[in-house]
């Protein structure tokens, strides 16, 4: 599915690479839930940084939990693949703001956090400006005023108002008019401000400015950071974290139903590819798709009227493009000319619209150095990202979709070339993935990247008004999505699932609670 | 639990959750964001431990009492009085 294949003298080299089968194959049906008990206080559907970290607190909370996966591997959006050779693509590691740092201490391990490290360089490239930055606020602020001439009472007004802003402000006003009021005419700033946190998150100049103003305080302020040991080694690393926290992980099992009596979740309905399962439970996390979640796993007869009707009305974001290239085990990129991730862009202005189109003029390039994974064979990758629509994919017959696949990786390699000379003869492996992938390997509706629009966080809020015991995690609202969003609102729904339990005086901590009164006791 | 436990716990509470922090010249009467750097998410740590710990709830509604020390306790104290410590 991901895979796109060259024309010339590459194409038999990669030929072995193509076909997207690393899933080991099961001649025997497996019941993938053999070992799960009857009943647990929750169950999580969907193993995304969200459900994750929501199933590690829940545990860590005293509740036993069930972790379901559709997918053979964790981690749902963060995630890999590998590819003979020694290399290894990251989906969605470009880059994350500093808090994860405090939010993986927290929630994780301090292990966890101390593989946070800084990005060396971030990079710009378009026909209204060319620069480097530290992506903090002084270097914003620095440039701001030296490169694009503004007064510094103008950016630091403007930095704080993005940064005083707040959930609860007027929902109204819209980004451009943000943008207006601060630097009005100037589309060279707000192309800078806005470009990174687009590709981000897909959000645009017609999304709330209150939208803007959190995601972009959080991110432009001290930095971008990576993971280092790659996606594979934190994923890995949380699974050890669930175990030792007590959470029950099952991977290839889809969750069907949610089922509902009396208003409260009562069980989930699993396909875990061998057989189907019915477990009992007083709660779910789900961290599929909100939408999904309302209309596939639970039915919306099961909800008032009105509540549908904002449901309906919850757009959900765009999806993206990839392309994947591997350079030859002994070709070296230098951080210091290329920096770690470069905004690209030949568009003379910035426009969503022309991020979307499938007529590509702007790439996000994450630069992958042998210090992304220490301890593997050097390697140095290249990943280029770009915003995509899912309908301009999704009919595509087969002989047209796997055209447009290659072209997608041609015309990449052809933008490349400025910053890379030469990559054709570099390259060893190229592919690509769409739309189309992102739907196949995260059942998001549309592929889509970053969950849903601004109004999506209040349906999602809303859900355990509606049904007792049943919750959405997962990115949604902008605000709530990328790897931080996702994983803080883990946090704040397990800690809302958590209370519900204690109120409803659930089972096992009931457990807890009289072994806590036993080693009093006896103490 | 007396005052003074539910002051002391309180502060084995902050220490796990802002490790980086000195609490040693905490202003018991001063607000905890114009002392520590704290943000809403260190708010529901707290509110999550006091519930871990032991099992006391404290409403959404409530979060703002937990804004000082003194707050915290006066808030707390009915609501652990009855616990025995640990
Ligand atoms: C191309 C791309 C690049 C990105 N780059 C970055 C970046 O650089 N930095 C950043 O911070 N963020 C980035 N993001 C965004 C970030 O990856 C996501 O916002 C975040 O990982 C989403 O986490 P989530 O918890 O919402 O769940 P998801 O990752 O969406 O996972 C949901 C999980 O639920 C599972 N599931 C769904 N339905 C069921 C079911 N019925 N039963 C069982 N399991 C089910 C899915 O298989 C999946 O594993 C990127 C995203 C994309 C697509």
């Amino acid at each position: 599915m991901l895979s796109c294949i060259l024309s010339g003298p590459l194409r038999s080299r990669l030929a072995s690479f193509l076909s997207f089968s690393h899933q080991p194959s099961n001649p025997m049906p497996k019941d993938f839930l053999k070992h799960a008990r009857d009943r647990y206080d929750v169950v999580v559907i969907g193993s995304g940084l969200a459900g994750l970290t929501s199933a590690n607190i829940l545990a860590r909370q005293g509740r036993s939990v069930l972790l379901l996966e559709q997918h053979y591997k964790l981690g749902g959006m963060a995630t890999w693949f590998k590819r003979p050779g020694g290399h290894i693509f990251d989906i969605s590691l470009h880059g994350f703001p500093f808090g994860m740092v405090k939010s993986c201490r927290r929630y994780w391990s301090q292990e966890i956090a101390d593989s946070i490290v800084q990005l060396d360089g971030v990079r710009f490239d378009n026909p209204m400006f060319s620069m480097w930055t530290s992506f903090t606020r002084e270097d914003f602020t620095n440039q701001l005023i030296e490169k694009f001439g503004l007064a510094e009472e103008k950016v630091t007004a403007f930095f704080d108002k993005a940064r005083s802003m707040n959930f609860y402000d007027d929902q109204a006003m819209t980004t451009r008019e943000l943008f207006d009021e601060f630097f009005p005419g100037r589309e060279d700033v707000i192309r800078l401000l806005m470009e990174p946190i687009t590709y981000a998150n897909g959000s645009t100049l017609e999304d709330p400015a209150i939208s803007y103003g959190i995601v972009f305080s959080n991110f432009m302020s001290k930095g971008v950071f990576t993971f280092q040991g790659g996606t594979d080694k934190l994923i890995h690393q949380m699974e050890a974290e669930l175990k030792k926290s007590g959470v029950d992980i099952a991977i290839k099992c889809d969750a069907t139903k949610i089922n509902i009596a009396g208003e409260k979740v009562v069980s989930v309905e699993i396909d875990a590819k061998g057989a189907t399962h019915t477990i009992l439970c007083d709660a779910v996390v789900s961290n599929a798709n909100i939408r999904q979640t309302i209309f596939d796993l639970v039915g919306e007869e099961k909800f008032d009227r009105g509540f549908i009707d904002d449901a309906k009305a919850v757009r959900l974001n765009n999806s993206s493009t990839q392309v994947y290239m591997a350079l030859q085990e002994d070709e070296r990129l230098d951080v210091k000319e290329l920096g770690d991730l470069l905004f690209s862009s030949t568009a003379p202005t910035f426009e969503t619209e022309a991020l979307l189109s499938r007529d590509i003029t702007s790439r996000t390039f994450s630069f992958y150095y042998p210090k992304t994974r220490p301890h593997a064979p050097p390697r140095c990758l290249i990943v280029s990202s770009t915003n995509a629509n899912y309908h301009d994919w999704a009919d595509l017959p087969e002989d047209e979709y796997a055209a447009s696949k290659k072209d997608l990786c041609e015309t990449t390699l052809d933008a490349l070339d400025k910053y890379v000379p030469n990559i054709r003869e570099r390259v060893v492996h190229v592919e690509a993935s769409t739309p189309r992938s992102f739907k196949h390997y995260t059942h998001h509706p549309s592929g889509a990247s970053f969950g849903t629009k601004f109004e999506g966080l209040a349906v999602s809020r809303a859900l355990p008004q509606q049904i007792t015991g049943l919750y959405h995690a997962g990115s949604v609202g902008i605000i709530m999505s990328g790897w931080l969003g996702a994983m803080n609102y883990g946090v704040i729904v397990a800690n809302e699932v958590d209370s519900q339990l204690m109120n409803n005086n659930s089972r096992s901590t009931g457990d807890v609670e009289r072994s806590i009164v036993d080693d009093v006791a006896a103490s | 639990m007396t005052t003074t436990d539910i002051k002391k716990e309180i502060l084995d509470i902050l220490e796990v959750i802002a490790p980086d922090e000195d609490l040693t010249n905490l202003d018991d009467a001063v607000n905890f964001r114009d002392q520590l750097e704290l943000d809403s998410m260190d708010f529901l740590d707290i509110v999550m431990e006091l519930r871990k710990r032991h099992r006391v709830q404290v409403p959404e509604d409530d979060y703002i009492q937990l804004a000082s020390m003194n707050s915290t306790v006066a808030f707390l104290e009915p609501l652990m009085k009855d616990i025995v410590k640990a």
